[in-house]
């Protein structure tokens, strides 16, 4: 999923201050299972929005609602009353849903309330982590499924760098893992540590991000 | 082993001929000072062998290696130009190479580079377009299939004569760091790419890195790559403890920091243990070299070359 973590109150409550009528709209999907934007967030926000305009003796009216997906245009028609009647929208979606709401529901502004992590999992209870990097094309078969672009600090293809230690990575000891260290205990569990051996060649990185926004068009749908 | 000269240096004529090659390294001034290098180069020139020059350690911004190396060259040196992937892509990395060997620069140490959380510029994007090991890959296409690593002849144009960049390619290898099982395989790895010489992290744990040259003889390494055994001399108890507690991949065993402890002059005693390692280091199958890494103590160097039995240089033709 794509994962990501609410922004300071302080940081959201000044980008929408100017606000008089005021629609935050959760997200169902990604945010929902991370827990950063779903019904349940929207309502939290909601409530400590509203706290402190009062302390503050701002006048704004705050309307709740919550869609299945902030990036497919189908799930917005839903909603469509409720963004005509606000002044603008704070989106409780990934980057892509509050930009996707723009565009859906053109002249209306879009705040986040969210910054937007990684592709990651949900490892144990209240913590998530990265996973895949979204290079573009995929090197998993290689090193026994564990993702060296998107697991190492460094993106290294070709093993730990100097800095690994007691499975830890030099970036943070205690909070990251060491990438390679997990390449390499997947591999030799698998018994196919000789796979390692191999020299990676230079990456071709234009099939990710390096190569511009990504776009995909499947000719056998287009219309 | 290799026998014929491929770029021609200092160090790679003293290693082909099969002296005990010594090294030191000198660190770039924060600054545009000058003054700074030739001091520092005044200390170690005639001493040593060749010198590194690091780029950008421990992601602090200093003068660039290059521009540090084409001064320390003037001032007597034979520079190792350090080239980490951290700052740089590809496309600026052969780019900083054509201009190093323009300069006459013919020694390069390709490295991964620290993060750049450790620096004073944590904020920074990186780049690890490529890693060390394909560094090593980039240089050798380079000098040896005289080719740009996408394929490009090394010419100005299709008239214009082919002039690559005639280099010494250099890596470090860590015999400490984890898994330790696959630090030799990191270096076979670097010999498949085409190292000419690596140096190693320093060294204290003396039986960790015999261990480790097993492995490295075990595989034939030590006779496809020149190894030099790194060091860093201890100047103090707290240095010794900041090495030991504070800086990965470092272990600094209890009987050093006890000789420091009792010695009345902890630094002589600290020279006294890194020729003792010097000494041993001689001894041990597949050791080409020391690379001495004495940490802003440039001039303590020659002191402990002198005292290791390596001086005079030997001149290699």
């Amino acid at each position: 999923m794509i994962t990501a973590v609410q922004k300071p109150f302080n940081e959201i409550h000044e980008m929408v201050r100017e606000c008089r009528n005021l629609l935050i709209l959760g997200c169902g999907t990604c945010v929902t299972v991370c827990m950063a934007g779903g019904e349940k967030e929207v309502g939290i926000l909601a409530s400590t929005l509203r706290l402190a305009n009062r302390e503050q003796k701002i006048s704004m009216k705050i309307a709740e609602a919550t869609i299945e997906r902030q990036c497919d245009r189908e799930f917005f028609d839903a909603v469509r009353d409720k963004v005509e009647a606000a002044d603008a929208v704070l989106s409780m979606a990934c980057g892509v849903g509050v930009q996707f709401a723009g565009e859906v529901f053109e002249g209306k502004r879009v705040f986040p309330a969210l910054n937007t992590k990684f592709y990651g999992t949900n490892e144990s209870v209240g913590v998530w982590s990265e996973r895949c990097a979204g290079c573009g094309s995929c090197v998993l078969d290689k090193f026994g499924g564990v993702c060296p672009i998107a697991r190492c600090s460094k993106s290294l293809l070709n093993g730990p760098c100097g800095g690994s230690q007691n499975g830890k990575c030099e970036v943070d000891q205690e909070r990251i893992d060491c990438g390679w260290q997990l390449i390499y205990d997947r591999m030799k569990s698998l018994g196919l540590l000789h796979l390692l051996e191999h020299n990676e060649p230079l990456k071709d990185w234009s099939t990710g991000r390096d190569g511009g926004p990504g776009k995909i068009v499947r000719e056998d749908m287009v219309l | 082993m290799q026998t014929e000269l491929r770029a021609d240096s200092n160090l790679e004529r003293i290693l082909t001929a099969g002296h005990f090659a010594v090294t030191a390294e000198l660190g770039p001034p924060k600054s545009a000072d000058v003054e700074v290098i030739k001091t520092k180069a005044g200390h170690l020139a005639g001493k040593v062998d060749a010198v590194n020059i690091t780029d950008n350690q421990t992601a602090i911004v200093r003068m660039s290696s290059i521009a540090a190396g084409a001064l320390a060259m003037q001032a007597g040196l034979e520079p190792v130009i350090q080239i980490t992937c951290r700052d740089r892509n590809r496309i600026a990395i052969q780019s900083d190479v054509l201009g190093a060997a323009a300069l006459g620069l013919r020694n390069i140490l390709c490295l991964t580079g620290d993060h750049q959380c450790f620096g004073n510029h944590a904020t920074t994007k990186n780049v690890y377009d490529m890693d060390s090991i394909q560094l090593i890959g980039v240089l050798k296409t380079m000098r040896d299939d005289k080719k740009f690593a996408c394929g490009d002849e090394i010419r100005n144009g299709k008239k214009e004569p082919i002039v690559e960049p005639r280099v010494y390619i250099g890596a470090a290898a860590n015999p400490f760091g984890d898994p330790f099982e696959y630090r030799v395989i990191r270096l076979a790895k670097k010999v498949n790419a085409g190292v000419d010489f690596v140096q190693t992290q320093c060294i204290y744990d003396m039986e960790r890195f015999e261990e480790w040259m097993r492995q490295v003889r075990e595989r034939g390494l030590h006779e496809k790559v020149r190894i030099l055994a790194g060091v860093t001399p201890l100047k103090s108890v707290g240095m010794a403890k900041y090495m030991r507690d504070s800086v990965a991949g470092l272990s600094v065993p209890e009987y050093y920091i006890e000789r420091l402890e009792k010695a009345e002059d902890k630094a002589a005693e600290g020279i006294k243990i890194c020729v003792e390692q010097i000494e041993r280091f001689r001894e041990i199958e597949g050791v080409a070299g020391v690379h001495i890494m004495a940490i802003e103590w440039e001039h303590r160097v020659a002191e402990i070359v002198e005292k290791a039995g390596l001086l005079p240089r030997p001149q290699a033709a």
